[in-house]
């Protein structure tokens, strides 16, 4: 067996039995002559993985913010009080009850996966029915929720470049006008940048891939869309499948490679059979395979990877680690993936979305696309809004609008909106004086989540719930993400409590600073952000939060608190 | 290989082009320190101790290869306080009680906390439970004192090539786990070369122990005439001048700290013409008569009682100095954290060898005090104004430091005046 397969080989037995047994992991260790231990290193890295048995239903919900501020936390006690299990335990031979980060359904939180299906804005009382239904033996394809997302606002006709009408092989039959080199050439004049969150530009990528000499190349779409609060690859992959498909396919044609691969994340297997039917209606159009459209030595296939519930998996390094079936640490890089990526070969890994206008660049010639938007970053963007708004969904807005505009009455019609978070956890937090920033390499960007929060919602809480969202996909082995971002989740509990003082905030800040400065992938060195910025940009709501303090006792310790636990268990033992 | 140029801190240096930084810096005498880095091994970047800045930006120096015209920035204050700061963040993550660990004098990261100067760490300690796990053939894993640099995991193989150790979980649960059938497979040797390499005490060979401490500093070869002499105190003495007052405490301590103040000796005679002490275990004065100038306190908080005697010092001293690891952090009485108190109690008063069933009870009465959840470090109860390290510190060092505060001159400790082992 190749090592290539052992997430989809884990995935067997996962899917199968419910759980990874010991016999199971010895049996492939053999076959793959390694140890025990590589295996299970690799099993204990992946979040849907399990090595103990779980339940016929394994319920996984999400605990993203936005998913806190819809009612996650009666949700889960409906969860427990129904089922009779508690979350994050083995549960019993019917439950096995999960917390898990964003599952991309911010539009229509509290929302959970069971047995990977999807269960959409969850109250207790659903909760009450989907269980007593599932205890009665009812089919769980029928209860599950329906999940696309409403495409709430694109540009008027012809100005939408990828929320318009969309027909099959029409991009690859222009492309296929045009040599490679000059394919390559008009997505860099497009000046198309990586959409995922990056913003690396894309030609620049599909030409060093293209410049390296090599008998195989990969083409890898990015389908892990973790970011909390993004939701818009997933909304592409329903709507629009064929598009991004259309863009590997482009994508191969200019860059020599034979191979594509949808490294589609864990959270999202509900619709890989759709696309797989995509998939095959493509084949037999003749729009993959070899000699694609007649084009002599034109061959490309496409095969989907499942992932495994890992968020540092969405780093196109980290990425290529689980495709080979190795824990999803970003490793130390000495070259990039155009030169050395998937199985050491010339690699391109792109974002669905980059895909998707990749394909339309194409389709609708890169003036098109240049016409709109910003000088560094023309053409539009697809943002999925949700929080504190009338209308959360999917947005396709022209580069170079502002957070005000998205915020107003035309738009997504934001409530009071206080603390805007950008680009998610990772991103930037945006203040009521900054509204009037515009959403565009320019001034700031935006991967894709856009989360809204009105001034009744506590912003120690939303901090907590980044925090704690890091401290967990960690991949864990740099010292300052690893123990760094654990230190400053007890700093946010600390401030929760009421114990923080003016030095706290100037901790946070050095901290922070440290974290970013010496972390070894892009997850450490964002991950202080949010809380980096909040600090400054929500003074007035800090200033509150720290007490005043006496001369001697500048730490509040609390004496109660502290014999609290001996006097219950002295009382305990005495009865 | 073609020779290149390049600089670190402005100095001009060569080595060959693709060259190790950190190896490339050493030829040239610079010390780039680093935890995870070893020999042969591909550089691992994982602990991060050794990050430079490469033309303005951070990286991890061992994963830097020499060009021609590198401008690396090793020594600045920014980058030495980060180094600190990372070696910092392993000793609160980990539980790194030095005075019982059998690497203690020969353990690569001790050493490097004296190199970098630490004397106590910024960050709150996380006391979070770990494994010793004894259930290999011939090794022990103590996953208190593991750093997660992964060598062991890159180095340590069997004869046919299989993997020994590897890392389990992610996140802050990441730990390094341990193979057993390929373990049992290990030659003594290839065991105790997982020992050597591992940079902290967490891999240990059963009936193997540490033969003598690798360190070179100053203490190891300490010299009656190279400690700080005492014997200007005497310019302090005057007769109008109203003698200063000390005052001292052990709370959560073992009296070791106390110990090492009286190891002075002689120097006491002088230190009694200058000071006088009021509350202390020295002069078993129960109650303070007035007020201090300085409080010394060694040992944390276990109980009701150490919190009210901190307070009580707080109220009645100007300056208040935690004295040893204990004061500053928890120390070994803080070895409890990790675990409920419950269980603690439970071990020490019902399950314990010699308790004998329904015959033993758990001590509680009004008079004594009550044993809090958790060791707390002193500054997490009170303000403390100074930290002197060490375990104990050297008796010259916590003198001195007494009174150069008192007397207000500048004295600042050389690094290998510390001592924790």
């Amino acid at each position: 067996m190749d090592r290539t397969h052992l997430l989809n080989e884990l995935w067997q037995y996962q899917l199968k039995f419910g759980f990874i047994s010991d016999k199971a992991i010895s049996r492939i260790s053999k076959k793959l002559n390694v140890s025990i231990v590589e295996i299970e290193s690799v099993i204990t890295f992946y979040h849907f993985f399990h090595q103990k048995p779980t339940g016929e239903y394994i319920i996984y919900l999400n605990n993203s913010i936005i998913s806190d501020i819809k009612g996650y936390e009666a949700v889960k006690a409906a969860f427990e009080k129904e089922t009779g299990c508690t979350f994050n335990e083995d549960g019993d031979k019917e439950f096995s009850l999960f917390d898990t980060s964003c599952i991309g359904m911010s539009d229509q939180e509290p929302a959970a996966l069971i047995n990977f299906l999807p269960f959409t804005d969850l109250t207790p009382n659903k909760v009450k029915h989907i269980i007593a239904s599932l205890k009665n033996g009812e089919n769980l394809e029928d209860l599950a929720s329906k999940t696309k997302s409403k495409i709430q606002y694109h540009p008027e006709g012809e100005k939408a470049i990828i929320f318009r009408p969309y027909e099959m092989g029409k991009s690859i039959e222009e492309g296929l006008k045009f040599t490679p080199e000059e394919i390559v050439n008009k997505i860099s004049k497009a000046k198309l940048l990586g959409l995922g969150g990056a913003f690396f530009p894309v030609g620049y990528k599909w030409n060093s891939c293209k410049n390296n000499e090599a008998d195989t190349k990969y083409i890898i779409c990015n389908a892990d869309e973790g970011e909390p609060g993004t939701f818009k690859d997933r909304a592409l992959f329903q709507y629009l499948p064929g598009l991004v498909i259309e863009g590997m396919i482009l994508a191969g044609y200019a860059t020599g490679a034979k191979e594509g691969i949808i490294y589609l994340r864990a959270e999202y297997q509900y619709f890989k059979d759709k696309i797989e039917d995509v998939l095959s209606v493509f084949r037999k159009a003749n729009l993959l395979g070899e000699n694609i459209l007649g084009v002599k030595d034109f061959d490309f296939e496409i095969r989907i990877q499942l992932g495994a519930g890992s968020y540092v998996c969405g780093a196109a390094s980290a990425l290529i680690e689980s495709l080979e079936g190795r824990r999803g640490e970003p490793p130390v890089r000495f070259w990039s993936a155009t030169k050395h990526g998937f199985r050491h070969k010339p690699t391109v890994v792109n974002n669905v979305e980059t895909l998707a206008y990749a394909s339309r660049i194409i389709e609708l010639g890169e003036d098109h696309f240049l016409s709109m938007g910003t000088e560094e970053s023309p053409g539009t963007k697809l943002l999925s809004i949700s929080g504190d708004v009338a209308k959360p969904g999917i947005y396709e807005i022209e580069f170079g609008t502002s957070i005000i505009d998205l915020l107003g009455i035309e738009m997504s019609q934001a409530t009071s909106p206080y603390f805007i978070q950008v680009s998610g956890p990772s991103g930037e937090c945006v203040n009521n004086t900054e509204f009037n920033r515009r959403i565009c390499k320019e001034d700031i960007m935006c991967g894709g989540s856009f989360m809204v929060f009105n001034r009744t919602r506590d912003i120690l809480n939303i901090l907590r719930n980044f925090m704690e969202f890091f401290k967990e996909e960690s991949c864990g082995v740099c010292t300052p993400c690893r123990a760094g971002n654990y230190i400053l989740t007890e700093k946010v509990k600390k401030m929760q409590r009421g114990l923080s003082s003016q030095e706290d905030i100037e901790e946070i800040k050095q901290w922070g600073k440290i974290i970013k400065l010496s972390s070894r992938c892009g997850l450490g060195k964002s991950s202080p952000n949010s809380l980096i910025y909040a600090v400054d940009k929500f003074k007035d709501y800090f200033n509150l939060k720290i007490p005043p303090t006496n001369e001697f006792l500048n730490v509040e310790f609390d004496m109660e608190d502290a014999v609290q636990e001996f006097d219950s268990f002295i009382k305990d033992t005495q009865t | 290989m073609k020779e290149v140029k390049f600089k670190i801190d402005g100095r001009e240096c060569t080595a060959l082009k693709g060259q190790n930084l950190i190896e490339a810096a050493k030829a040239n005498g610079i010390f780039i320190p680093t935890l995870c880095y070893f020999k042969h091994l591909n550089p691992l970047g994982s602990c991060r101790i050794c990050t430079v800045k490469n033309n303005g930006r951070p990286i991890a120096g061992c994963t830097l290869t020499i060009d021609e015209g590198m401008d690396i920035e090793v020594n600045s204050a920014e980058l030495l306080d980060l180094r600190k700061a990372i070696l910092e963040m392993m000793f609160v993550e980990g539980n790194h009680f030095c005075p019982s660990c059998e690497k203690s004098g020969d353990c690569e990261m001790q050493n490097l906390g004296y190199e970098t100067g630490i004397r106590y760490a910024r960050f709150p300690h996380l006391f979070v439970d770990r494994v010793v796990d004894a259930r290999p053939e011939r090794i022990v894993v103590n996953q208190n004192r593991c750093i997660k640099c992964k060598r062991c995991i890159e180095e340590i193989e069997t004869n046919d090539g299989h993997k020994v150790f590897n890392f389990t979980n992610r996140g802050n649960q990441t730990m390094v786990s341990v193979d057993y059938e390929q373990e049992a497979k290990l030659s003594e040797q290839q065991a105790e070369h997982a020992m050597r390499i591992c940079p902290t005490g967490s891999i240990l060979v059963k009936g193997k122990s540490f033969g003598k401490p690798f360190g070179d500093r100053q203490y190891d070869f300490a010299k009656a005439d190279t400690n700080i002499p005492l014997t200007d105190l005497k310019k302090h003495i005057k007769k109008d001048k109203k003698k200063k007052r000390v005052a001292t405490t052990s709370l959560a301590g073992c009296f070791g700290c106390h110990m090492s103040m009286l190891d002075i000796d002689l120097g006491l005679f002088d230190l009694v013409d200058i000071v006088e002490f009021d509350k202390s275990p020295l002069t078993d004065f129960k109650k303070f008569d007035e007020r201090c100038d300085i409080g010394l306190i060694e040992g944390g908080c276990c109980n009701t009682d150490n919190i009210e005697v901190l307070r009580k010092f707080r109220k009645h001293c100007d300056i208040l100095i935690s004295v040893g690891e204990c004061a500053i952090w928890g120390g070994v009485p803080a070895i409890r954290n990790t675990l409920p108190l419950e269980d603690c109690l439970k071990e020490a008063y019902l399950d314990s060898l010699t308790s004998e069933e329904n015959e033993t009870v758990i001590p509680n009465h009004e008079d004594i005090p009550k044993i809090l959840d958790k060791v707390y470090c002193n500054h997490e109860v009170v303000k403390i104004d100074y930290h002197i390290p060490g375990c104990p510190p050297n008796a010259n060092h916590i003198w001195n430091v007494v009174k150069n505060i008192l007397f207000e001159e500048d004295y600042s400790i050389t690094y290998p005046e510390f001592k924790y082992d």
